[in-house]
């Protein structure tokens, strides 16, 4: 497996916070807009097609 | 000013007075593929008698791109220059977001090449000049005004009915060549399935005249200020004739649409006046569907009768020249007894491979342009946001992603050492040769290029050694400081090695012909 599934961000704690302040404010279909854009800019920084396909696979684990 | 329609005349078939011999090939429909398929054959000298129902081209621009390849694929027929120098020439696409320019596109950034990357010419033109091709071959019997109306086949041949304005008649042919459009009627008389994909969506198109600057560019708008929530297309055609594409959405009603007192308020907000002539207009969903064997027996399916697209990436009618391309040499070979049939089978795979290429990226382009209402929306509009503040995000602004020839699986051998661009399956790259251009020393008959070496000479195929300039280098050599080429006579690389092998090179030429 190519992605990486174990932490490997440091202070993991003060980004979830940084990514629930970014949202601070907005209505739900401006959250929705920007996580898209998150994505999209994630994605592209990611470069590695087997790894963005692995994730997709995992974020749609036990989802609908 | 507007295209004079004339049209052709009908003669009285031979067939209608007494029976005519068995014909190699007849070709049913005079469209862009039907006479491309016609030329292609009598390049090879097989004669063919091609049936239309009609006797005037094509009504409207209709297909107004066509690609280098297919220039190149016209300029073998001889109507390649001449449609050149009456078309558009263009290369560069811009693309907008509401009033913003958010990506742009060269499609020919690199010079050395005979045909620019892509021409707009109305395709009534095109006809225009094959027919007038067509007319001139003695082994091009071209009958209008003559319906098919039955086929029936058996092993041997087939037999294909006619209605003419004074009756009917029969002939029969080894192969039938159907290239009688999206709506075939020789695939209904068969009935056979075509798969795929209607997308709710309508999109206006029209064509009007007007004097106007605008640069030889494509210019696609999404959610555009004179259109607000749709898409819009502007393209330019030779004699001020200009294309306009209009996204009206599923809920539209066609015939109210087509209306010119309902078109011309639309176009008025596009060119921002009203001094222009409406010359044609339509009003079309898009389809995305393919048959699953373009070859059925002594039938052979080719161009849009084989495989529709959704417009925006020039497709349609340059995918129909590529099976032309592909089919013309192997169906001569079978004719002539120097292949099996079984060789009608490698058109099918290889064609068969570029209409699903062909199929993914317009359905994808569509997706883009006419996303459904939820994700789909979310998804594209953020793309667009995104894509006016990060550069990395405009490579997945889709207003059509446009047609470039595929590479045919299963070529060989090959060698990584040699340049990409020039790998097997793919056309062979052009290059400025001499006086002229490598393509033109092309095709017709199988070919071995010897660069940086000397090949003797080897059965069944004509040697040709080009001059070493930096542009063939590139192309052909790369870093290698020689290289042999296999090239089929559709201009497509069949094989290469970085050494001389005449075995392996007589054997890729057996492998070629399926002998």
């Amino acid at each position: 497996m190519a992605l990486i599934d174990t932490t490997n961000l440091a202070d993991h704690d003060g980004f979830y916070a940084e990514l629930l302040a970014t949202h601070q404010g907005l209505s739900e279909m401006q959250s929705q807009a920007l996580n898209a854009q998150l994505i999209l800019i994630l994605a592209n920084h990611i470069g590695n097609r087997q790894v963005l396909s692995e994730a997709l696979k995992l974020a749609r684990q036990n989802i609908g | 000013m507007p295209y004079d329609y004339q049209p052709f005349p009908y003669t009285t078939p031979p067939g209608l007075t007494s029976p005519e011999p068995r014909h190699k090939a007849v070709i049913a429909g005079a469209g862009p593929i039907g006479l491309a398929m016609a030329l292609e054959l009598a390049n090879y000298g097989v004669p063919s008698v091609v049936l239309d129902d009609n006797n005037v081209v094509s009504v409207g621009s209709r297909a107004i791109c066509w690609s280098k390849r297919s220039l190149e694929i016209l300029d073998r027929l001889g109507v390649g220059e001449k449609s050149v120098a009456k078309g558009v020439t263009w290369k560069v696409g811009r693309t907008y977001h509401r009033d913003a320019e958010v990506f742009n596109f060269d499609l020919q950034p690199e010079e050395g090449h005979k045909m620019p990357a892509f021409v707009n010419l109305q395709q009534y033109y095109v006809e225009e000049y094959l027919v007038e091709a067509a007319q001139a071959n003695g082994l091009i019997d071209l009958r209008f005004k003559n319906k098919v109306t039955n086929i029936r086949q058996n092993e041997d041949c087939a037999t294909i009915e006619i209605e003419t304005p004074d009756g009917t008649y029969h002939l029969e042919a080894d192969y039938l060549i159907a290239c009688d459009g999206a709506k075939s009627p020789i695939r209904e008389m068969i009935g056979l399935d075509f798969k795929g994909e209607l997308f709710e969506e309508r999109f206006l198109i029209a064509d009007i005249e007007m004097q106007a600057e605008f640069p030889s560019e494509r210019r696609f708008w999404f959610e555009p200020v004179f259109h607000p929530g749709q898409s819009a297309l502007l393209h330019k055609q030779p004699d001020n004739i200009y294309r306009i594409d209009l996204q009206l959405g599923w809920d539209a009603n066609p015939e109210e649409e087509k209306k010119p007192e309902n078109v011309i308020p639309r176009i008025e907000k596009v060119v921002g006046h009203s001094k222009f002539k409406l010359d044609w207009v339509s009003v079309y969903t898009f389809q995305c569907r393919r048959l699953d064997s373009f070859v059925q027996g002594r039938v052979i399916f080719a161009g849009d009768s084989a495989h529709i697209v959704s417009p925006f990436g020039a497709r349609g009618g340059n995918g129909g020249l590529q099976d032309v391309d592909a089919l013309g040499w192997r169906l001569a070979a079978v004719l002539d007894g120097r292949s099996p049939p079984a060789i009608l089978g490698d058109y099918d795979s290889e064609r068969g491979h570029g209409a699903d290429e062909n199929i993914l990226n317009s359905a994808r382009a569509t997706k883009f342009m006419t996303p459904a209402d939820g994700i789909e929306r979310l998804f594209r509009d953020q793309v667009l946001a995104l894509a006016a503040k990060a550069p990395f995000a405009r490579a997945w602004v889709n207003s059509g992603r446009l047609s470039v020839p595929c590479v045919y699986p299963g070529a060989g051998p090959d060698d990584p050492a040699l340049p990409k661009v020039s790998r097997p399956g793919s056309v062979a790259p052009d290059a400025p040769l001499g006086n002229g251009w490598l393509i033109d020393r092309l095709g017709g008959e199988v070919m071995v290029l010897a660069f940086g070496c000397g090949v003797s000479d080897i059965g069944g195929a004509t040697v040709i050694k080009p001059e070493l300039t930096d542009l063939i280098r590139d192309r052909y050599l790369g870093d290698a400081t020689a290289a042999v080429y296999l090239i089929r006579p559709d201009q497509v690389v069949a094989a290469r090695w970085p050494y001389v092998d005449p075995a392996a090179i007589t054997k890729a030429i057996a492998r070629l012909w399926r002998q």
